[in-house]
């Protein structure tokens, strides 16, 4: 007997959500750390860190995400680690949200006056003080609804995981449509899952946005 | 690291990496093509003055840009035939990335459109031009113009986003290497070519639709 998509296949479909969130957030954690040092690098004083950083960031822009994660995924075992599907998968989610997390808040930091620095400066406080107490809190505010945005496009990015094999929501979409053999039903209710876990965090961003739009 | 690393067999295979190419570059024209002519209706629902039409389009936009575009197209590929659609691969990734891109692209034309003051159009009224002059000289065209770098990269997204056509088995790049790599076991050198060729490919449209803008848009023409 073939099985009727019901309550229970839901069910199912929610415990592969839990692995989109936790993929999700594990790959904005690690990603974000280093999109602050990818976004510090873009605009440091030292040319040569500017343009590594530059070509780091066209390189992740200018192919799709798809590549990038098959890349890391039969990459890394030539380098001699064994590596499983969760750790491939975080580590190129996480260089993909780098890349675009630096970007964004290199746009941050260039937009905070820098006037503000320049007085930094003239006070004598040093880079890293300048940095942590006076530039980048700025920025954060102004890069906060683009960075909303990205943690959006960063859940749907995840949906990629299936193609490599994860068990998360897309994929237990792809076993329950083939168990149930209704498609429509499944997949609309994996987009319906995706759309409530990605709405509020668009309304957020939107939010956001206005308020820091009616402030100027 | 004891790898030797073998580019032959991927080279070798030029022609079809390059017929995949092709392949990649016909589905996203098309896509942006009829997605663009979408998003311009969409576009309008969501500025009507009926509040149907605006909820309709707003859902539309919302639950499009709030869901994965690889959800999107399995929704098209695997729920069509059940309501009697049977679609090949290459028409259900054009279908979904059609669908895709409208949305995104009402939003951006939508912004476009809202930049044009109201004093243009009451100009234009007050010079005695047509309705339909006025919507296409003083609306659309500065409205694209306005949002033509935007349309750009939205269409260089696209592209890339194509890549995950290749689960549908649609003819593009991706699909193509994926073939070559269950042929050939030379996954690394393979995923490298593709990366390669996909950032000289993103780099050669953005040049190129740079160069289509700045001849389209430079006006007043003639």
């Amino acid at each position: 007997m073939i099985r009727q998509f019901g309550w229970n296949e839901f069910l199912f479909l929610l415990e592969g959500a839990r692995w989109t969130v936790v993929l999700s957030l594990l790959a904005f954690a690690v990603g974000g750390a280093l999109g602050l040092a990818v976004a510090l690098g873009r605009t440091s004083k030292w040319k040569p860190l500017r343009i590594f950083m530059a070509t780091y960031i066209q390189i992740f822009q200018g192919t799709p995400l798809l590549v990038q994660l098959f890349f890391v995924y039969f990459g890394l075992p030539l380098l001699g680690f064994k590596v499983d599907v969760w750790v491939a998968l975080t580590i190129g989610l996480s260089l993909h949200t780098s890349a675009f997390l630096g970007e964004i808040w290199r746009g941050s930091i260039q937009a905070v006056p820098d006037g503000q620095s320049e007085a930094a400066r003239a006070l004598g406080i040093g880079y890293r003080h300048r940095m942590v107490d006076v530039v980048l809190p700025q920025a954060l505010r102004i890069g906060l609804p683009a960075t909303i945005s990205f943690l959006v496009n960063l859940i749907k990015g995840t949906a990629l995981a299936a193609l490599l094999g994860l068990t998360e929501l897309t994929r237990s979409g792809q076993l329950m449509s083939n168990i149930t053999f209704q498609p429509l039903q499944v997949y609309g209710a994996v987009a319906l899952v995706y759309f409530f876990l990605c709405v509020p965090l668009t309304y957020c961003s939107a939010r956001i946005e206005r308020r820091l739009n009616a402030a100027r | 690291m004891n790898y030797t690393f073998d580019f032959a067999p991927v080279f070798a295979a030029w022609p079809t990496l390059l017929e995949g190419m092709i392949g990649t570059l016909r589905m996203s024209s098309l896509s942006m093509v009829f997605g663009l002519s979408l998003g311009i209706f969409f576009m309008m629902m969501r500025m009507s003055k009926l509040p149907t039409l605006r909820t309709i389009a707003i859902g539309y936009i919302e639950l499009i840009r709030n869901t994965p575009i690889l959800v999107q197209v399995f929704f098209v590929f695997f729920g069509m035939p059940a309501i009697g659609i049977r679609l090949s691969g290459e028409q259900a990734a054009i279908l979904a990335m059609t669908l895709n891109c409208a949305a995104y692209a009402a939003e951006i034309v939508r912004g476009g459109v809202q930049s044009i003051r109201p004093g243009q159009i009451e100009a234009g009224r007050a010079l005695g031009m047509h309705t339909a002059d006025i919507y296409r000289f003083i609306v659309f065209r500065p409205a694209i113009r306005a949002v033509y770098p935007a349309l750009c990269s939205q269409f260089i997204l696209m592209m890339l986003n194509s890549s995950l056509v290749s689960s549908v088995s649609a003819e593009e790049l991706t699909y193509f290497a994926q073939t070559l790599d269950a042929q050939t076991f030379r996954s690394f050198e393979i995923y490298f070519t593709l990366g390669v060729i996909y950032l000289l490919l993103s780099q050669f449209v953005s040049v190129a639709l740079g160069i289509i803008g700045r001849v389209y848009f430079t006006y007043p023409a003639k």
